[in-house]
């Protein structure tokens, strides 16, 4: 598909809105459907797309396998850190309350951290599940010739 | 009209034997469940299902596809000892429906538990008008943490899985050429 001057162009044009949706989804989630898990599956169909009509290898330039596994386990840690700055601000663990002056605030702030961490670890393993898939073909049918 | 075409869909995937149209209808079933999500005002849920179902899940089995064969081995015998198990089993499970309460009935535990607390108590405790996201992040973020670790496991087990044996064999191939 890599000579299809069709799908290039159309998929160029897509993915940077298909990135905004994903965007907007994970910062529109306090107020509309969606959030992390969502936003985070449909940043990784982006990528995904990309790399079905340029090739693995040109997206693996965009998107490299070392930033997609650290992905795979920062948003682990950003959700549990969200829980441990509970902890050190004198609340109990997730406790978003201490975050903010205002309780309320507090919520939001740690809600939209929570949410990030999710989108993040789900993107990423999305993307490294279909690296891996993907590259795994194209290895032994290179071994193969 | 949107069950009959899934009961359509299962009904021509379970015939088919070619496996590219197997994926293609998975993706297609994973649509018309987003439909039916959306109908039920699940809008999150149905995100998912179409992000996830048609989307990525099918760009996967795509990608497994291309690794094996296309068209799906006869089986040795007829199935008709499992068929009778599914079969079983699923009227077991309709069965167990009846005891449910009606669908959206109000006098159910669910709409008089847990859910009026949180409709009522969300916008002055969270100031977040998405309950959804409330309950999920806040109200139960510890069960949302364990389900993204789930996940993290579920991407390290694949790395796992697919890298040992791309690895075993550059270790047979060194004992082969080290034998030689």
């Amino acid at each position: 598909m890599k000579n299809d001057l069709v799908l290039r162009v159309i998929a160029k044009l897509l993915i940077p809105f298909i990135l905004l949706f994903a965007l907007y989804v994970q910062f529109h989630g306090d107020f509309g459907p969606g959030g992390g898990f969502q936003a985070g599956v449909i940043a990784a169909a982006a990528v995904v797309l990309h790399a079905l009509i340029f090739g693995l290898a040109a997206t693996r330039r965009i998107v490299p396998e070392p930033l997609v596994e650290t992905m795979l386990a920062a948003g682990v840690l950003i959700y549990a850190g969200v829980g441990i700055a509970g902890l050190l601000l004198g609340g109990n663990f997730l406790d978003y309350f201490v975050l903010s002056g205002d309780p309320v605030y507090g919520q939001q702030r740690g809600i939209f951290w929570v949410e990030v961490g999710v989108a993040v670890t789900v993107s990423g393993v999305m993307l490294k599940i279909f690296y891996m898939f993907a590259a795994r073909g194209r290895d032994e049918a290179a071994e193969d010739a | 009209m949107l069950l009959a075409t899934m009961v359509a869909t299962v009904l021509i995937l379970a015939r088919s034997r070619n496996l590219f149209a197997v994926v293609v209808l998975g993706g297609i079933y994973s649509f018309l469940m987003a439909t039916v999500l959306v109908a039920l005002d699940a809008v999150d849920v149905a995100m998912t299902e179409a992000a996830v179902g048609a989307g990525v899940s099918t760009v996967l089995l795509l990608g497994a596809l291309h690794l094996c064969k296309a068209e799906e081995a006869k089986p040795a015998q007829r199935p008709w000892l499992p068929l009778a198990v599914a079969a079983g089993t699923g009227a077991v499970l309709v069965y167990g429906t009846l005891g449910l309460p009606a669908f959206s009935d109000p006098q159910s535990p669910i709409r008089t538990h847990v859910e009026p607390r949180y409709l009522n108590a969300v916008l002055e405790e969270t100031g977040v008008p998405n309950v959804v996201t409330a309950v999920l992040a806040s109200y139960r973020g510890y069960d949302t943490l364990g389900e993204t670790t789930v996940v993290f496991t579920a991407g390290a087990g694949v790395i796992a899985l697919l890298r040992r044996r791309k690895k075993r064999d550059a270790a047979d191939a060194d004992q082969d050429r080290s034998a030689r």
